[in-house]
């Protein structure tokens, strides 16, 4: 039991270490579009209010999950959504 | 391990991947974009295997959120104006730690409820759904008060009253004595009075929807750059926590990405403030008594007032010039005329630049979204770093509703509130012109040396009628 929770921790932890490296090579320019997109990403928790929504287990948890599941997709369509549409306007000079 | 999990596992492992990939390729403009696909797709794949994976009973609940989830996130972001950005990932953050907070909520009903085929909690079990329930909270009420704050539902000014960080310090210590009694007594739990625990979990959710609202709300406008970055950091490590609540990995991973990116954020605006984060969220900054009196009542007639064409003389016969946009640029909704006039002055052969400075908006990154907008290339923005070396050979340096990013006592006035911060140096050009709708001092109340300067000129009005003024005048030069 123990033995997983160590595990969990190890992935977090390496996870967090990936975030960095990769996270510090984004320009100052697209500061914004990292946080929206980020924030999209953390939208992640769809995944386990998917699982609640669907346990068939009463209507509390009917209700829990689908206020969480709407939540989470507005979070993830919505990130998506306007994060692309940022970025669609960086454009380079293109004159000279 | 039977091939339906396997297979899910596998699926939530190429999620992952794909995030991370995508938040690669967010280092260079021109991969951004695919990007920001990448990882969409990566989401996509995770919502997929959990649906094949999962145990699901009841489909209904999970078509109708996901179509209503996609079809209110799908119209606000299309309908949303682009300068309406800061609160809108505000928004967003805000009901992506709602649903962590609920998927931790709901688990720990199913132990309550008796649902989850035993009574007894298991310790990590019952810490990792505290910390989610805290953290998703805090982080859902918290955002909800920054959307606010940006949208201007909520005031933009600091927020105080007598006793607030002792009354915060107390509810945050009630907070913790509760959790720690909760995971105390989780082995025991049927045995309390039936609905102790219940009660004080509940207790807990409105503590902890309180405790976000009320860290927010001090938080003058200057400052959300920084609270912004730290919630999206949280709604990251509320993903986490729900990912240790149900072991799912892809939850952990995506959760540490997100709240590593907001950390890097947050700690990036902080030193740009020159301000440690404890001094944004809990310090003194901002407050009314004694920052700004000085003794001296500075009036127009301290100023070198000018009118528009004698700018746009300066500016069209100039070989350098320098813009430095602010927040006020983005309230004028100016940055189309701005861009237009910078276009006019590189056809009479003027070097146009912007200087971008960290924390000039209101969320990191705003000015370069804004002047994207407008079309402008973003090979034309600078830092810092790359602006100031030079700019005693800028000819112009244009203000536009910046304030205390220009601010010289930052450099030079160790008493002053804002010492130590970088900022551009305009001061140091040739010549400074600063649009401003007043002389009325800026969101810390701080009173700018720079108005009052030899070098400065001021240009009294709303940005884009003076912009719009300025480039007539340059046409017909």
């Amino acid at each position: 039991m123990s033995g997983t929770i160590l595990v969990s921790v190890y992935v977090f932890v390496l996870a967090m270490f990936t975030g960095f490296e990769v996270i510090t090579k984004v320009p100052p320019t697209l500061h914004t579009p990292l946080m929206s997109g980020s924030n999209a990403i953390s939208g992640i928790s769809i995944v386990g209010a998917l699982v609640i929504a669907g346990l068939g287990e009463g209507t509390l948890f009917d209700i829990i999950g689908l206020i969480a599941v709407i939540s989470a997709m507005i979070n993830v369509v919505g990130g998506f959504m306007v994060t692309d549409r940022m970025l669609q306007m960086f454009r380079r000079d293109t004159s000279s | 391990m039977e091939t339906n999990v396997l297979i899910t596992q596998i699926a939530y492992l190429l999620s992952a991947v794909l995030f991370i990939l995508g938040l690669k390729r967010l280092s260079h403009p021109d991969t951004a974009r695919r990007g920001n696909q990448l990882a969409a797709f990566g989401m996509l794949l995770a919502i997929v295997a959990t649906l094949y994976g999962e145990h699901i009973l009841t489909w209904q609940w999970i078509v109708s959120g996901v179509i209503i989830g996609s079809v209110l996130g799908g119209l606000m972001a299309r309908l949303v104006k682009m300068t309406a950005m800061p609160q809108m990932v505000g928004l967003f953050n805000g009901f992506g730690g709602l649903a962590s907070g609920l998927v931790a909520a709901a688990e720990y009903f199913r132990y309550t409820q008796g649902v989850a085929g035993t009574n007894v909690i298991p310790l990590d079990q019952s810490i990792s759904i505290m910390a989610g329930t805290l953290i998703g909270a805090v982080t859902f009420s918290g955002s909800m008060i920054a959307f606010g704050k940006l949208q201007g539902i909520v005031t933009e000014k600091s927020v105080r009253y007598p006793l607030q960080k002792p009354i915060n310090a107390l509810i945050f210590a009630g907070i913790l004595a509760i959790i720690v009694y909760l995971v105390a007594q989780t082995p025991a739990l049927l045995d309390l009075a039936a609905d102790t625990p219940l009660v004080l979990y509940l207790v807990l959710w409105a503590a902890a929807l309180v405790l976000g609202i009320l860290l927010v709300i001090p938080i003058g406008g200057a400052d959300m750059p920084v609270v912004i970055s730290l919630l999206n950091s949280y709604s990251g490590l509320a993903a986490s926590a729900a990912g240790f609540v149900l072991q799912n990995n892809a939850l952990i991973i995506s959760g540490a990405l997100v709240g590593a990116s907001g950390l890097i954020l947050t700690r990036i605006m902080c030193k740009a403030m020159n301000r440690s984060l404890t001094n944004v969220i809990f310090g003194t900054f901002g407050q009314p008594a004694g920052a700004v009196a000085t003794g001296e009542q500075r009036t127009m007639a301290d100023v070198n007032a000018v009118q528009a064409d004698d700018v746009a003389m300066l500016m069209a016969y100039a070989k350098q010039v320098v813009i430095v946009p602010g927040y006020g640029l983005a309230v004028a909704q100016a940055q189309h005329k701005l861009a237009e006039l910078c276009d006019q002055l590189e056809k009479r052969g003027v070097t146009v630049k912007y200087a971008i400075h960290p924390v000039a908006g209101r969320m990191p990154g705003h000015m370069n979204v804004l002047l994207a907008e407008a079309n402008v290339p973003y090979t034309k923005l600078y830092e810092i770093e790359d602006i100031n070396p030079d700019i005693a050979n800028v000819d112009v340096a244009l203000v536009v509703g910046a304030n205390d990013v220009v601010n010289p006592a930052a450099r030079d006035e160790p008493g002053s509130d804002l010492y130590g911060m970088p900022i551009i140096e305009v001061d140091r050009a040739k010549h400074c012109v600063v649009m401003k709708r007043s002389l009325n001092p800026g969101f810390a109340g701080i009173d700018n040396e720079l108005f009052y300067l030899r070098n400065t000129m001021m240009l009294f009005g709303d940005a884009g009628d003076s912009i719009g003024r300025i480039l007539e005048e340059v046409k017909q030069l």
